[in-house]
């Protein structure tokens, strides 16, 4: 049996999607997570490209992965500005701080 | 083979991005995944894309990353917060391998499919004219982000004490 490139790809973007799954789980870090989900978007991205290539409409693949690509900048700098102002308000960015917001 | 190769290397620095103590070292091998992702990208044939992702990707977002670690500064106990924290590892493995099982049994029996002629167009005229909400859509949402950037620019600015001290 042998494996063809699509599919050895969609086995990488799996793996690297798992990676950043794995670290938004598993970390503590505010920054730390904004690192994991830049993961995940980037091997999202993968996924779009390489099926836009398999079905033979890159361009619509394109135009599409540029749209998650500026969401996922935006969300990227949206949450280091919230990054720096947690740990200016809390001294801390450890995720678990931000439970005192409940109080 | 090429792709293969860049993908694992892509991997490897997620990996390492993951599990480096300190936040710059982390934001650097992010921008090396954002480089490899972009070079397997245009080797799938989507060169504006790639460049795009190289430049904003690997390029902008480090340049933001260092900015915000450099104000927000390193985690004084380094914590164990490389990994391991949030949940516990064998829930989070856990979670993690259902999400990719899921995620496979969605997309695997579609892979050979096809649905539709492929029709070539070039990528500004599915840009403008089929997708020109899209473009809309990422007009605001760069509004967004430059109203993210004026709260990352806000945070730098420290109080002066000598002008505190001359007001009382």
């Amino acid at each position: 049996m042998t494996l063809s490139l699509p599919s050895v790809l969609l086995v990488g973007v799996f793996s690297l999607f798992g990676v950043g799954l794995y670290g938004l789980l598993a970390v503590r870090n505010l920054i730390k997570a904004i690192v994991a989900l830049q993961i995940v978007v980037k091997a999202v991205l993968l996924a779009l490209v390489l099926a836009g290539n398999l079905r033979g409409q890159v361009n619509l693949a394109q135009s599409l992965g540029l749209t998650v690509l500026v969401a996922d900048t935006v969300v990227a700098v949206i949450g280091l500005a919230l990054a720096v102002q947690v740990r200016r308000c809390l001294g801390t960015l450890d995720l678990h701080a931000l439970a005192s917001l409940r109080r | 083979m090429v792709q293969i190769v860049i993908l694992a290397g892509s991997i490897l620095c997620a990996v390492q991005a993951l599990r480096s103590k300190r936040l710059l070292v982390s934001a650097l091998w992010l921008a090396g995944t954002s480089a490899l992702v972009a070079w397997l990208i245009y080797l799938l044939e989507a060169p504006e894309l790639a460049v795009i992702e190289l430049s904003v990707g690997a390029g902008l977002v480090t340049v933001l990353f260092v900015f915000a670690i450099h104000i927000a500064g390193e985690e004084p106990h380094a914590l164990d917060q490389a990994l391991g924290g949030k949940l516990p590892r064998p829930a989070a493995w856990g979670l993690t391998g259902l999400s990719i099982i899921l995620l496979m049994v969605l997309i695997l029996p579609g892979i050979g499919v096809r649905t539709s002629i492929p029709i070539f167009l070039p990528f500004a005229e599915v840009l403008w004219q089929q997708r020109g909400l899209d473009v809309l859509l990422q007009v605001a949402l760069i509004f967004s982000g430059i109203l993210g950037v004026l709260g990352l620019l806000a945070g730098s600015e420290q109080p002066d004490p000598d002008a505190e001290k001359e007001i009382s």
